[in-house]
């Protein structure tokens, strides 16, 4: 029996399993490209207001840590796929490493390895099945994004190196999440490796781009797809590099698989403690061993994103490209104005992405769930409700810490930049001012788990459908209707105005509401798998 | 007596699925309760409508004295439970889960708890995701085991154990009925259940079809016989008890009710007997006969 013995068996699975989540997200991705190019070639419609678009973007170090160089100011595509090339990538990448680590290491954590190990399956056949369907989503997504863009009206050659730049970049964390799953023993730890790996991509490139360090940004899978330059010269060659990585990473992946036992990892298991330590007495010490290491993980990318964005706020006065648009600003309120505008657009970001936290650790109260490890908690004497709230707390308490973080370390980073002290402390402030929008996510991904617990899914699509509203919303011009169903739309933009109590409150109490309504449930429910 | 348990008319749908179809189950303080039942017949749905898991669609379901449902909590002081498929957290140790749902149930006594990780040989210092799934089991059976309740829940326990550990986990329950506590012990091993149990109820598509002592089922079990004769099989078929005869040249497999193994037996050992094996009648069988039977008369 060969290694691949059973690969296309094991394909058809994971594709039968991934038939919705797969197609729901490339064309979600295509559409979105499809949408803000389109909607970019009527927002400037002339050579003339695009340059002046771009110099402004690319004069601003902030931006184009956020987004990459445009590096064709002339050239409509290389100004309409500025905010997609590289935050794209990423989350193609996300998905690729995702889907590979689901059809790997998850299936064999959850005990299904061994059950089709046992057959006629190769040592090597789930690895080979997980790439070939995470690499040929990539493609398809990077095919279809293309095809979107010509169809918005892009020049064909360039919406293709675009789409290759986003397939990719996929490829690569494909290979990064195939080596994490390989290595690591757990879906959890993996999922983290690969994270972090394309976190830390981001950042590099973002390092690279917006300094003197041009050669960081190339260092970043990220980097090189923005480096093919779609529609500003299309330079294929630099596609050999993600290619070339993902036949390292793959190929670590497969000496990896082909010496480990089933179950293992790359490092043993080490012993723990042979009695509970006395924190470890009730649920909240159960979901605190839970919780506390994603936690901390987030915890230390919020800092490195709050330092980053924090340094780069007071150049944004660069942005000003004309002395016109200069003395505008300056009789609106001034420079200070600029980057309170821009560090409130930051803190707006981090509140998303908090709530992408918030979202996933209520998940993990319905993975306890599904596992029936809850159904042991609550066996003993312990109400559905205190059993809900210790992970809760962790949920709601988890995104509130991760937002103060976010405050702080914007603030350093700002404060050590303009030698101000007080600015952790003031932009710690503003930052909670996001909070309840943030919260809101949770509290819906806290509804769907009680009153529909088997559709986890709707509470990331309640997130993907705000954060679109709320990024693509203003670009689109949507009707006000549209844009006040995203909560992030009602936060107060702090710091920089002052602080507005009724929109924070209402969206506390509609935050209760539906956190009321996800309790009832759970109560009134099943406890089920 | 009240009894610990009683439930009558219990239905519980999932869909169209109708997975408890008017359940009637009674279980008396101190006694061992053997719930029988093959795979898919309700016995899990039953333990967890009498965990609260579950709401009852229809008919009544006490437990000490309580509403499962609405009682959950208080109830959940006074009983513990071990699930038949056993699922723990992966990044803690074994100790640390027994101390944590000994804990949640009011405490453990540490030197049982010692003792108990002694008898059933777990490490109690290894990562649960490192555990078999007799490990596992082993866990939640210490921690239920080791704590200070009236009422033992248990669901298939003894599934990923070993002969051993089956013998010791016996032990123990008989202990625990000594020391008069309650078990409900779901099982679809016989042996077991016969070895252990006052009475036995066995459940069939959300029913129960039989209760009683073990004494009033015997005469539903029937012991398969496999015997190499020296001398020709004459007369063994036609004796009361003895049912679907085959011969193969000298050996013979047929079946014999409880009550006429020894008439039987005396009739093969007058033949001659070379080999014989004896085999007791798995559940499945005797509910085959069962039903065949009850469709007979």
């Amino acid at each position: 029996m060969s290694t691949l013995t059973g690969t296309g068996t094991l394909i058809r699975l994971a594709v039968r399993r991934d038939r919705i989540r797969l197609p729901a997200w490339i064309v979600t991705f295509a559409g979105v490209a499809a949408i803000s190019a389109s909607a970019t070639v009527s927002l400037y419609p002339s050579a003339g207001s695009r340059i002046q678009a771009a110099e402004a973007i690319n004069n601003s170090p902030a931006l184009v840590a956020l987004y990459g160089r445009i590096y064709d100011p002339a050239s409509l595509g290389s100004v309409a796929m500025l905010k997609l090339t590289a935050f794209g990538a990423a989350l193609a990448g996300v998905l690729c490493a995702l889907t590979v680590i689901r059809h790997t290491r998850a299936e064999e954590e959850a005990g299904r390895m061994e059950l089709l190990g046992a057959g006629l399956v190769g040592r090597r056949a789930a690895l080979t099945a997980g790439l070939v369907v995470a690499m040929s989503g990539a493609l398809l997504l990077g095919l279809l994004a293309a095809a979107g863009l010509v169809a918005a009206g892009l020049p064909a050659a360039g919406s293709v190196a675009f789409g290759a730049g986003w397939a990719a970049t996929g490829i690569v964390f494909a290979g990064a999440g195939a080596l994490a799953a390989q290595a690591s023993r757990s879906t959890r730890t993996s999922t983290m490796f690969a994270a972090g790996t394309i976190i830390a991509a981001y950042l590099l490139r973002a390092a690279g781009d917006s300094t003197a360090l041009s050669w960081l940004s190339w260092l970043s899978p990220i980097g090189w797809g923005q480096q093919v330059r779609p529609f500003a010269g299309d330079r294929w060659p630099v596609l050999l590099l993600p290619v070339a990585a993902a036949i390292l990473t793959s190929g670590a992946a497969y000496a990896l698989a082909g010496r480990r036992d089933l179950g293992r990892g790359l490092l043993p298991d080490r012993p723990g403690p042979a009695a509970a330590g006395p924190a470890l007495r009730g649920p909240l010490g159960l979901a605190w061993r839970l919780h506390r290491g994603v936690l901390a993980a987030w915890a230390v990318v919020f800092v490195l994103l709050g330092l980053v964005l924090g340094n780069v706020a007071s150049d944004v006065e660069g942005m000003l490209g004309s002395p016109q648009a200069r003395d505008m600003i300056a009789r609106l309120g001034g420079q200070q104005s600029m980057i309170n505008a821009f560090l409130a657009a930051e803190l707006g970001f981090l509140a998303i992405f908090a709530s992408v936290y918030g979202v996933a650790a209520v998940g993990r109260m319905r993975g306890e769930e599904a596992s029936l490890r809850a159904a042991a908690i609550l066996a003993a004497p312990v109400g559905r409700i205190r059993w809900a709230a210790s992970h809760l707390a962790f949920a709601f308490g988890g995104t509130a810490v991760l937002i103060t973080i976010a405050g702080l370390s914007l603030g350093a980073a700002h404060g050590a930049r303009t030698g101000d002290a007080s600015q952790p402390l003031r932009l710690a402030g503003a930052a909670l001012a996001h909070l309840p929008a943030a919260w809101i996510v949770t509290a819906v991904a806290l509804a769907v788990f009680g009153l529909l617990p088997r559709a986890p899914a709707v509470a990331w699509a309640c997130l993907v459908t705000f954060v679109l509203i709320t990024e693509l919303g203003p670009l689109l011009e949507l009707s006000h209707w549209i844009m006040d169903v995203s909560p992030f739309t009602h936060t107060p933009k702090l710091p920089g105005t002052s602080l507005d109590l009724a929109p924070v409150l209402w969206l506390a109490a509609a935050a209760a509401v539906l956190s009321a309504a996800g309790l009832a449930g759970l109560r009134r429910r099943a406890i089920r798998s | 007596m009240t009894p610990v348990i009683s439930v009558s008319g219990l239905v519980k749908t999932f869909g169209k699925t109708r997975a408890l179809d008017g359940l009637d189950l009674t279980v008396r303080p101190g006694e061992v309760y053997g719930f029988l039942g093959p795979n898919g017949a309700g016995k899990t749905t039953t333990l967890r409508v009498l965990l609260g898991l579950l709401r009852a669609g229809a008919g009544q379901a006490r437990l000490l004295g309580g509403d499962p449902w609405r009682d959950a909590t208080d109830l959940h002081r006074r009983l513990a439970y071990v699930p038949g498929d056993v699922s723990l957290w992966p990044d803690l140790t074994g100790g640390e889960v027994i101390d944590l749902l000994g804990r949640l149930r009011g405490g453990l006594d540490p030197r049982r708890r010692a003792a108990l990780v002694g008898a059933y040989g777990l490490d109690p210092s290894k990562k649960c995701r490192a555990y078999s799934q007799g490990n596992r089991q082993k866990v939640a059976l210490i921690a239920a085991l080791a704590s200070d309740v009236e009422l033992l829940i248990l669901d298939e326990p003894t599934i990923g154990l070993d002969p051993l550990m089956e013998a010791l986990f016996r032990e123990h329950i008989a202990a625990e009925r000594d020391r008069g506590r309650t078990v409900l012990l779901s099982s679809h091993i016989l042996a077991e259940v016969e070895a252990l149990c006052d009475r036995v109820g066995i459940i069939r598509h959300g029913r129960m079809v039989e209760t009683g002592t073990l004494a009033e089922l015997r005469h539903l079990t029937r012991t398969s016989i496999t015997a190499e004769l020296t001398g020709p099989p004459d007369g063994l078929a036609s004796l009361t008890g003895v049912h679907d005869l085959t011969a193969d040249g000298s050996r013979l497999r047929f079946q014999v009710d409880a009550a006429a193994l020894g008439t039987v037996l005396a009739r093969l050992s007058a033949i001659g007997v070379r080999a014989l094996v004896s085999q007791p009648p798995t559940l499945e069988e005797l509910f085959l006969r069962h039903y065949r039977d009850g469709a007979r008369s």
